[in-house]
């Protein structure tokens, strides 16, 4: 396990690494990166993971010409490059999924096989309805309830928590609103290029994900030529928590 | 000391409070009689016209998709004031120009209404309140950059009679600037701007622009004013800051008698009280500071969102939010505030909200103008500097305080329950 920083394109990255063997790059959805998460170890245990935070989340800097999830599909080639990774397998959960499908179409050839965990980033519903719920306008107390399948399990107590963790918990929402705010939580650009992937691609998703529907996965997924689906039960839309030992199993069954 | 008569125009024909869960944002507009609304522009006009026949000058500001202030676009209302009144200044406080795509159109409509006014407008800058944020769908991160990129902007456009020039920044790409028509001001209408932060207040101090502050009490007005005048001093614009670069807005009512001013002034609460927003509104990600969020989860609270909570006369005036009584009693109330926080030039009465009817709003106005502003006028002059605030404690002396009949003996034993407001 060794947290590093990097300078990718002037901003100060901060990358989580842990495990050994082939390369699997890791982007976190826009709760940020946990390291304490269970489904880490489980896939360190076969996998050289690599993860960062994105820009703006967890201690990397955010400086001002960054703004899109664009920059950082662009930023996160980049540090493949810093890494000498000429070809990855990756897997990217909710906004990092969206990041991961920007990078898929920009470098197709430079990913092995692709996983999208309850992931967004394309518009593929009427334009009088949101595709995914608008989690900044929702009541407070709703959220965990689309978020998670078992919000009793997950209850908040800001008092379990350091200034510094709370910052970065706040840092990270501010952040992610920048990202997706407008267009929402999409780049309508994006299903008219998904079909240059072609790496094996698995999209999953927590069954009962409040975000990202069953609808919006299937409809996403045949945007990208071949992939497949995968629905994991009792998990919400971070199955990775929920369901951490399924989610690894489905991650490491697919990548082989 | 300058005086504005300030309405939100607000629509308050609502049903009960515990109906709905914000009366911003989500509120439906079946609740909204456009011949109610109709009747009630036509009163809120009236009352400007009064202000301005009354010799005060006239305030007005711009929210959208709510109840509380039915002036989604502020500038069509200033058209009708401009037309409507003769003599007062029209502050428009102000453009929500962090949400607002073209700076360059703002600046259009802003030199239009100067013209029609022949040179009456003074052009207000506002970052925009939490709320605003879904209605304009507008980001509610790096708002403060858009803010002053398009303030500058529009401020250079104003002064550009030269033919078009271009802007290519961060946020905003005009290729063809070349604004007509000229503003009448020259070189531009006074710009003013409301923030409630003190880093705010320090770039409005160093740009020099008139700066306005709402609700905010002692303390945290004084901490303000006090940023301003360091950024103004450290910009290099002189150590003396004149007090018309400062102001603030109260709730102000003026009675006959104590009654009179009682009953008129708990109406005006409603400004405050029924102000209920659904947390997710008031509070976007990005919006304030990370350090303030934290300090908002382990359960800090803003002075006016307590206060909110035991909205009382007494309390208001304690807290510093309002002006409320006999002539005598609101100039001293008002005396000791301007003298806490260092004094300013320029007082922004919120003179009528939610169910103060007509009537009652134009006694207030009128006694303000005959009984109060004459005195503020004679004793803060524009000539006075700001910045040496009084060790004196702000809250006034039992005697200038305004109580209700009923409550008169008890609290005159007890004191407020608020106190002065801490800072943030």
């Amino acid at each position: 396990m060794q947290r590093s920083t990097v300078n990718i394109a002037g901003c100060e990255i901060e990358v989580h690494e842990e495990g050994s063997g082939a390369p699997l790059l890791y982007l976190h959805p826009g709760g940020g990166f946990r390291p304490t998460d269970a489904f880490i170890p489980l896939l360190a245990a076969k996998r050289r993971l690599i993860c960062p935070s994105h820009p703006g989340f967890g201690r990397s800097a955010l400086p001002d010409w960054i703004d899109s999830v664009d920059d950082l599909a662009h930023i996160y080639l980049e540090l493949m490059d810093h890494y000498g990774i000429a070809k990855t397998d990756i897997l990217g959960a909710s906004i990092g999924g969206w990041i991961t499908a920007e990078m898929a179409t920009k470098a197709p050839e430079r990913f092995s096989k692709i996983v999208f965990a309850g992931a967004v980033g394309v518009k593929t519903g009427p334009a009088d309805k949101l595709d995914i719920p608008d989690i900044f306008v929702m009541s407070p107390a709703d959220v965990p309830k689309i978020m998670f399948h078992d919000p009793s399990k997950f209850p908040f107590d800001p008092s379990k928590f350091t200034d510094e963790e709370l910052s970065i918990q706040v840092r990270n929402r501010e952040t992610l609103a920048l990202y997706v705010w407008e267009p929402y939580m999409h780049n309508p650009k994006l299903p008219h290029r998904l079909q240059r992937i072609k790496a094996p691609t698995l999209f999953l998703r927590g069954g009962s994900d409040g975000l990202v529907s069953a609808a919006y996965m299937d409809a996403y997924a045949k945007l990208v030529p071949g992939a497949k689906t995968l629905t994991i039960p009792e998990a919400g839309h971070g199955p990775h928590q929920e369901q951490p030992q399924a989610f690894a199993k489905a991650v490491l069954d697919f990548l082989g | 000391m300058q005086a504005w008569h300030f309405s939100e125009t607000a629509y308050p024909y609502l049903p009960p409070a515990d109906s709905y869960p914000s009366i911003r944002v989500s509120l439906p507009n079946k609740n909204y009689d456009p011949q109610k609304g109709a009747a009630l522009y036509d009163r809120y006009l009236e009352e400007w016209q009064i202000a301005d026949e009354e010799g005060l000058e006239i305030m007005l500001n711009e929210h959208h998709q709510t109840a509380t202030c039915v002036d989604p676009a502020a500038p069509l209302m200033l058209a009708a004031l401009a037309r409507l009144t003769k003599r007062a200044r029209l502050l428009i406080l102000g453009n929500p120009i962090a949400n607002r795509r073209q700076p360059i159109r703002v600046a259009e409509e802003m030199a239009l209404i100067d013209v029609l006014s022949k040179g009456r407008l003074e052009a207000g800058f506002v970052r925009g309140v939490p709320y605003e944020i879904s209605p304009a769908n507008s980001n509610p991160v790096r708002m403060n950059e858009r803010f002053w990129e398009a303030l500058d902007l529009i401020c250079k456009a104003w002064q550009n009679h030269d033919g078009p020039f271009s802007h290519e920044g961060r946020f905003f790409h005009h290729r063809n600037i070349n604004i007509w028509p000229r503003q009448w001001q020259d070189p531009h209408p006074p710009v003013w701007v409301s923030t409630t932060s003190t880093s705010g207040a320090y770039e409005v101090g160093a740009h020099g622009f008139i700066q306005a502050t709402f609700l905010t009490g002692w303390d945290i007005t004084r901490k303000i004013f006090d940023s301003y005048r360091k950024g103004w001093r450290e910009a290099g614009r002189g150590q003396d800051i004149p007090n018309h670069r400062l102001a603030y807005a109260a709730l102000v009512y003026v009675g006959e008698t104590e009654k009179e001013a009682h009953e008129g002034a708990e109406k005006l609460l409603w400004y405050v009280t029924a102000n209920k927003v659904a947390p997710q509104y008031a509070n976007p990600p990005g919006y304030v500071p990370v350090a303030a969020n934290v300090a908002m989860m382990r359960g800090g609270e803003h002075p006016l969102s307590a206060f909110a909570k035991g909205a009382s006369v007494e309390a208001a005036i304690r807290g510093g939010f309002m002006f409320a009584g006999t002539p005598e009693q609101v100039y001293q109330q008002f005396k000791r505030h301007n003298d806490y926080v260092g004094g300013y030039g320029h007082i922004l009465n919120m003179g009528q909200a939610g169910f103060l009817e007509h009537e009652d709003t134009v006694k207030g106005i009128r006694n303000f103008a005959r009984h109060v502003y004459p005195r503020l006028k004679e004793d803060f002059p524009h000539s006075r500097i700001s910045g040496q605030p009084s060790d004196l404690p702000g809250e006034p002396p039992e005697k200038y305080m305004l109580y209700s009949s009923s409550t008169v003996k008890m609290e005159r034993n007890v004191g407020g329950q608020l106190g002065s407001a801490g800072a943030r």
